[in-house]
């Protein structure tokens, strides 16, 4: 991965409670498994901000390296990968992702 | 395009002692829903978990052979939960 890539993706991390890179924008989900991601955010009310892929495809492939982690979306709090679309889901049913985004928030 | 039994056996030597459920989402054969249930995941995170499925699963999902893939994976202790 280029440096410049590297750099804007970890200055997102850090700018960002909150950042989701999907496909598409919260308005217009360019895919289904991003569409679902970003329903589930818009359940709480926390602020988060994406990043469209599709719009730059270095940051496309960038990402993926950056968490070991082949599928787009990718949800990071607080800078850290939490998990694509399933795991999301998933920590959404079991109450977790309430848990994450509170203790994210509250501090 | 991917076998089903492919998948199985690529993970199976990746994660022996699974049990592996394959769905084909579509019938076209590049959309699954797979359930990995592994003793290697005792002790591990999500993330952790399905970056080894991810990991074995590499080369199929790298060359969109496997265009989607919803993953679920837990232990055999989690799967005894739910049954009970």
């Amino acid at each position: 991965m280029a440096d410049e890539v590297l750099a804007n993706i970890e200055g997102q991390l850090k700018k960002n409670k909150v950042l989701i890179f999907m496909k598409g924008n919260p308005k217009f989900p360019q895919c289904g498994f991003s569409d679902a991601t970003i329903r589930i955010f818009e359940s709480f009310d926390y602020p988060y901000e994406t990043v469209d892929v599709l719009a730059d495809p270095q940051i496309r492939a960038g990402i993926k390296s950056y968490s070991n982690w082949p599928t787009i979306p990718q949800v990071f709090v607080d800078g850290k990968f939490i998990g694509g679309c399933d795991i999301i889901r998933e920590m959404h049913e079991r109450g977790e992702l309430a848990q994450v985004l509170k203790a994210a928030f509250d501090k | 395009m991917i076998n089903p039994d492919e998948i199985r056996s690529t993970l199976e030597k990746t994660l022996p002692d699974s049990t592996i459920n394959i769905q084909d989402l579509t019938g076209g054969g590049d959309h699954f829903q797979v359930l990995v249930i592994s003793p290697l995941f005792e002790g591990k995170g999500l993330v952790e978990q399905h970056q080894m499925v991810y990991g074995a699963l590499k080369e199929a999902l790298g060359s969109e052979r496997i265009h989607a893939l919803a993953l679920k994976t837990m232990t055999p202790e989690q799967w005894g939960r739910l049954g009970s």
